[in-house]
């Protein structure tokens, strides 16, 4: 059984879990996932690996509550058991020495690339981490950030912390500074991963996306995950789920994550879904 | 000679079903099943041939003559053990094994008029023997101390999990989802095999002694190599042709476009036709187009017509003669008012403003000449194309090898197409101590070939475990 053995709520509706999983722990690699059901009646959905801990055999996740299945995990206490969850699922990040690597989290996104940062700086990457969020009080992991990166720069959208606009603001900051940037890593809501990837792209700089998509089997059987990447169709629970941003369809990937908004918002009287974009 | 005659006299028994009308619209079993007078009846149409077509024409060899006359002769429970002597899963296989092209395509009766219904027979036995609660647990005599892994909970891992722990070996199964059946489970709709069917047959399994790991996907967290580390002894791959196949064609990406697999996964194993009591949604189309002419795309359309949908149209490309469907099942979804486009083939998917899909462009065929399945090659007639409006649609045109467990592990031979390639009669792979059966090494095929090529692996496994 997979126990939660920690919850912690980090802002009002963003949660870290630890949850014993003492396999997946033992086999997970920054930017794999897992799929879990809180329930026998639960949906299955994908969630990022941040951490592990091989000893104890425990991994951590974190989430937003943005819909029905979210908002059960949430209210599952310490000493409570996830139905089911399995993993570690998906490519892992593709990690070497780069040189100098950005590393961009937006909202929970910051969960997601935190991992891929650690990583990256333990292979000798000069790691510059930019994060963001909506207003402060919602802002993720700064600590845990600022200790794998060489230089930890936050924005809000409202400027009450940091600077004052959006990541991609701060990364034409960093391009326009003179830095060279060998690779730029990029996780959080749909059309914060597009900006930042029109960012780059003049320039040349090689951005791996995070892809979210609805999945349900996630081990390559359904299709429900399919995503458009230089016009092939990939599947992003076993091709992915990080792609080469300048090849992402994301209008499409926008659209397809709407497809269930209406039953969703049925199932659920909570005033936001995942059909916002994230 | 006058036994014989009266024999010849008594029709092939009908078993009652649903009504179409009220069926269409509940995801209750269609077929109600024998009762036990309409069972003895057909069983005593069984000529007892000397020759026995009817076992040759079976995958797994169940003494059919033999389970028959125990029916006859009123040992209902009997007749099941009989059964279970080579099948471990009669249940399921009454149901949904192809026996028009097995069993009783062989049988005598069937050369002048209606074969023995074989499979409602097995069905029934099967039936009667779970309800009555009756289930034997074999005594396994001699523990061999050898253990195997079986990746797949499916028709085939089911199988050589129940032939290898009667043997008295140590089986565990590992299966991906979190719940154990494979393509009984996901794959076939409710209301053409009820999962408490499904489920019963695992529990059994489990009696046996089998242990069911749940949640692992062999290839992504442990490989094969892993296993064989772990310190099993042999690994059977049974873990089907589980990726879905699309068209590729423009549109095909659009929302309320499924795989079959994804649609049937949706409604079956995650129980979306019952959202929102389930979480897991469906959407639920007025006008559905049904790609393919297969038992999946049968299986498909008549979900879709339960989910409320005012037109499913099965578009396939080919006419009904070359549809690898069963004819029940086709029979079934007209019954209940599934429309055929046939000699149609999609082009082009159209979507509206919120990425939605709105219709499919199609192309009318003809058939040319016979292709290497030797059907008849369909080919476009030019400047032919139409649009049907649909806003949902299945794709059903079959499946491929998922690529997962070969990719894995090293100096697994796979073939052109990314199927395992075995030696036939044992299911042995390139690598020793690997076996695999079932669809990741046919590709797409049924239920029985899938548990005969399992039962043929596990008399493989065994005498290498002998010689290990």
């Amino acid at each position: 059984m997979n126990e939660i053995i920690n919850r912690v709520f980090l802002s009002e509706n963003v949660i870290r879990m630890v949850v014993s999983a003492p396999e997946i722990a033992a086999k997970r690699k920054a930017g794999q996932f897992v799929v879990l059901m809180t329930d026998e009646k639960g949906e299955r959905i994908p969630l990022t690996i941040v951490e592990d801990d091989k000893k104890k055999g425990t991994i951590t996740i974190i989430f937003q509550i943005v819909g029905k299945t979210t908002t059960d995990l949430a209210g599952m206490k310490e000493g409570d058991s996830l139905f089911s969850v399995v993993g570690p699922l998906g490519h892992p990040t593709e990690i070497e020495n780069f040189g100098t690597s950005v590393c961009i989290g937006g909202g929970v996104g910051i969960g997601v690339v935190y991992p891929i940062a650690a990583a990256l700086r333990e292979t000798g990457n000069e790691v510059i981490s930019i994060i963001g969020a909506r207003t402060k009080d919602i802002l993720i992991l700064e600590e845990e950030m600022r200790s794998v990166s060489d230089e930890l720069l936050v924005a809000t959208d409202d400027g009450s912390y940091g600077y004052h606009g959006f990541v991609s603001d701060v990364l034409k900051n960093v391009i326009d500074s003179g830095k060279t940037i060998d690779r730029v890593f990029a996780v959080g809501p749909v059309p914060m991963m597009r900006v930042l990837a029109e960012v780059t792209r003049p320039f040349h700089i090689k951005t791996i996306v995070s892809l979210n998509p609805i999945m349900v089997d996630a081990t390559g059987m359904c299709g429900a995950c399919r995503v458009s990447v230089g016009g092939e169709t990939k599947l992003a629970c076993v091709d992915g789920p990080e792609f080469d941003g300048h090849e992402v369809d994301f209008d499409l990937l926008m659209t397809r994550l709407r497809m269930y908004c209406d039953q969703e918002k049925a199932a659920m009287d909570a005033s936001r879904c995942r059909c916002n974009g994230r | 000679m006058e036994d014989k005659k009266k024999k010849i006299k008594i029709p092939r028994q009908s078993m009652r079903e649903q009504d179409p009308q009220v069926r269409s619209k509940n995801f209750d079993e269609v077929p109600l099943g024998y009762t036990e007078e309409e069972a003895i009846l057909e069983a005593s149409r069984c000529l007892h041939c000397k020759k026995p077509f009817c076992v040759a024409g079976c995958p797994v060899d169940i003494d059919i003559p033999g389970f028959i006359r125990l029916i006859s002769e009123k040992d209902f429970i009997g007749a099941a053990r009989k059964i279970k002597e080579t099948n471990s899963l009669p249940a399921v296989c009454g149901r949904v094994c192809p026996q028009e092209n097995q069993c009783e395509e062989v049988c005598v009766l069937g050369k002048k008029g209606d074969p023995v219904a074989i499979g409602r027979l097995e069905r029934f036995v099967a039936d009667y023997e779970r309800t009555a609660g009756d289930i034997l647990i074999p005594e396994i005599s001699l523990k061999t101390g050898k253990r195997i892994a079986v990746v797949g909970s499916g028709p085939a891992g089911l199988t050589i999990a129940g032939d290898l722990v009667k043997l008295g070996h140590d089986v565990t199964i590992f299966e991906g989802l979190h719940k154990a059946g494979g393509v009984l489970i996901y794959g076939i709709p409710e209301f053409r095999l009820p999962k408490d069917i499904v489920d019963a047959e695992v529990e059994y399994l489990e009696k046996l002694g089998a242990e069911i790991v749940t949640n692992t996907v062999v290839g992504r967290g442990k490989t094969v190599d892993d296993l064989l580390e772990e310190g099993y002894d042999a690994v059977f791959l049974g873990v089907g042709a589980g990726a879905p196949v699309f068209m590729n064609i423009p549109g095909e990406n659009l929302s309320g476009i499924y795989s079959a697999n994804e649609y049937l996964t949706r409604s079956n194993l995650m129980k979306a036709y019952r959202f929102p009591e389930y979480d897991t949604p469906i959407a639920r189309g007025k006008n559905v187009g049904v790609i393919g002419g297969g038992n999946v795309t049968m299986d498909s359309a008549r979900t879709a017509l339960r989910l409320g949908a005012e037109n499913v149209y099965v578009i396939y490309r080919r006419t009904e003669v070359e549809m690898p469907a069963r004819i029940e099942e086709v029979h079934h979804a007209k019954e209940e008012g599934v429309q055929f486009k046939l000699l149609t083939n999609p082009v082009e998917y159209i979507g509206d403003d919120n990425g939605w899909v709105k219709g499919a462009k199609c192309i009318r065929m003809e058939l040319g000449e016979p292709d290497d399945s030797g059907r008849r090659r369909p080919v476009p007639i030019k400047d032919s194309e139409f649009v049907i409006d649909v806003d949902m649609v299945v794709v059903a045109i079959g499946t491929m090898a998922n690529p997962v467990i070969p990719v894995t592990t090293p100096g697994l031979e796979t073939n052109r197409r990314g199927y395992i390639v075995t030696k036939d009669e044992t299911g042995e792979t390139s690598r020793e101590g690997i076996y695999a059966g079932g669809d990741i090494v046919t590709g797409s095929a049924t239920v029985i070939l899938a548990m005969g090529a399992a039962k043929k692996a596990a008399r493989a496994i065994d005498e290498y475990l002998k010689n290990k």
